[in-house]
């Protein structure tokens, strides 16, 4: 028998009543209105919504870099104050450094972390390579397409081997295709790291394909409307969502939107 | 029907088709770099041209409009002149320019980086920039003499306000994106600025510095106009002064060369301290100058 019982021990990550209210010149704007969850390490969780949701506010309060309003972030039971330098973030758009090369870019988390030179360089080619950038090592973020430079920015996430990642609609400005790829190895990347993530998205069946766990939220302002638990085996291939499970847990999200008038069917 | 020859013979191997693409690209870009040299060229040839023969044919005095040929005497006639008094204009310009640095920079440092200071100085800053420099020459020769001293001051405060505004606006124009990205790496105030903020705001600062090269020079030359007794400001007054239009027209030319000259030295460090940045830049703005 272990001496901790899995009923007692603080999950990994643990959002706790959390609201956000932006002053602004025409009042108060509320963003976030007491959003709670909490996720296990290793746990996919995707949030989903309308735009203008707080979704994004909420990624930025969980790592750290934005402070609640009121409520609490806690990482293994401990309260969060500053940022948190431990995991690795993606953003929308790339952020990439336009004057270092992609290699560059990646070691820039390194270089951040202090870790071993050569050591971070070879993790850095290795990750490049795992997601088809081997021989791109040495282009600029000009010489890259998008999906390239999105590759880039989720390599510099992961060079540190970081617990979790945080990722606010990365690939919301690909095409489709760019798109699937990128969400197959990300699946892998993490299935194979064991690493938690909180993904952003505004795409139905890219939460449900990727997560164990979906938070839907109503419009501004941005509230947990329901958690569902996507029950499907893993590792997922492109061939699930064409299954009657898949669509079944789509059409549950969609039927939310449609309660909610984030979407109508006249 | 009769057998025949096919009428669209075996089309060419994509390797082929390859190379021949490469090979008109090629000389595309021949053309237009050749294009590039011989258009301003040939665009001043027959200026000059142009000048020479309406001067002669009119038979234009040479007080009012000296023909090129004789510009060009008059500068290999006074080329120890010209180029002793280039030496002291140059000097004046680069120690106004590099002033220009040296106080320029850190003053937007300390306007980017404190708010309050930003706040008291911006409003002084600008109205310094309405006041005509040229009003104020007479008090710096007052309380500088006639030396080297006034028209660096002069050649500074001209050229130093666009140093200090591209360098504040450029480091604060950087996406947030790359701050927030720099804190959740925890990556240290020096580093964010030295790695991620500096960089990313030097082809602002760069802007600034070509502004602030080409004013330098119309300082310096203010400068000389109102007190000078060497240089070529100095040189086209007493050129004027001894109607030797010849020799006004040789100073305009050594000054025109001088300010060029400058603007694509820095230029030049610009592509040594930022290439690829410019390379891209570039490719979106359809090239520099």
């Amino acid at each position: 028998m272990t001496t901790t019982s899995p009923d007692t021990a603080p999950p990994y990550l643990d959002l706790r009543g959390l609201s956000k209210v932006y002053a602004s010149r025409d009042g108060a704007v509320r963003a976030l209105d007491h959003v709670s969850l909490s996720g296990g390490r290793g746990a996919f969780i995707s949030i989903v919504g309308p735009s203008g949701c707080g979704k994004s506010t909420l990624m930025m309060i969980a790592a750290g870099l934005m402070p609640a309003s009121s409520g609490v972030v806690a990482i293994d039971g401990a309260p969060l104050d500053g940022p948190r330098t431990d995991i690795g973030i993606v953003f929308q758009s790339p952020v990439l450094l336009e004057w270092r090369t992609a290699l560059g870019n990646v070691m820039l988390q390194a270089e951040a972390k202090r870790l071993e030179r050569a050591f971070a360089e070879r993790r850095a080619r290795d990750l490049l390579a795992a997601v088809g950038l081997a021989g791109f090592e040495d282009k600029y973020p000009h010489e890259l397409s998008g999906g390239m430079r999105q590759r880039v920015s989720l390599c510099r996430a992961l060079i540190h081997d970081p617990p979790q990642l945080l990722m606010d609609e990365p690939f919301g400005a690909l095409d489709a295709l760019t798109r699937d790829q990128l969400v197959l190895d990300l699946q892998r990347i993490c299935h194979e790291r064991r690493i938690s993530v909180l993904f952003i998205t505004h795409s139905v069946a890219e939460a449900v394909f990727l997560s164990d766990q979906v938070i839907v939220m109503t419009p501004r302002p941005g509230r947990i409307d329901r958690l569902i638990d996507i029950d499907l085996p893993r590792p997922r291939t492109l061939a699930l969502r064409d299954t009657p499970e898949f669509s079944h847990y789509c059409r549950e999200i969609l039927d939310l939107f449609l309660a909610r008038g984030v979407l109508r069917e006249h | 029907m009769s057998e025949s020859e096919p009428i669209i013979a075996a089309p060419p191997h994509l390797d082929e088709v390859e190379a021949s693409v490469e090979r008109r690209r090629a000389a595309r870009a021949t053309r237009a770099r050749v294009a590039a040299v011989l258009a301003p060229t040939g665009l001043v040839i027959a200026v000059l041209v142009v000048w020479e023969a309406g001067t002669r044919a009119f038979g234009v005095p040479a007080f009012l409009l000296p023909p090129p040929s004789a510009i060009v005497a008059a500068m290999v006639k006074h080329a120890a002149l010209l180029t002793v008094a280039s030496g002291v204009t140059t000097l004046e310009i680069v120690l106004g320019f590099a002033l220009s640095i040296a106080v320029g920079i850190p003053l937007a440092l300390m306007i980017f980086l404190w708010p309050p200071f930003a706040r008291a100085v911006l409003p002084l800053l600008i109205s310094s920039q309405a006041m005509p420099k040229v009003a104020v020459a007479p008090l710096l020769l007052v309380w500088f003499g006639f030396g080297l001293v006034p028209k660096v001051l002069i050649a500074f405060l001209i050229a130093f306000f666009p140093v200090v505004i591209n360098t504040a606006v450029g480091l604060a124009a950087i996406e947030p994106e790359k701050i927030h990205l720099a804190r959740s790496m925890g990556l240290g105030a020096w580093d964010t600025f030295f790695k991620i903020r500096l960089p990313d705001a030097l082809p602002a600062i760069f802007a600034g510095l070509k502004i602030s090269i080409t004013l330098a020079v119309v300082g310096a030359v203010v400068g000389e106009f109102v007190g000078g007794d060497a240089g070529l400001g100095y040189l086209l007054m007493v050129a004027n002064g001894g109607m030797d239009t010849q020799l006004l027209f040789a100073g305009i030319v050594c000054l025109t060369i001088l300010g060029v000259a400058l603007y694509l030295a820095v230029e030049l460090v610009e592509r040594l301290v930022i290439p690829r940045h410019i390379i891209a830049s570039e490719r979106a703005a359809g090239g520099t100058f």
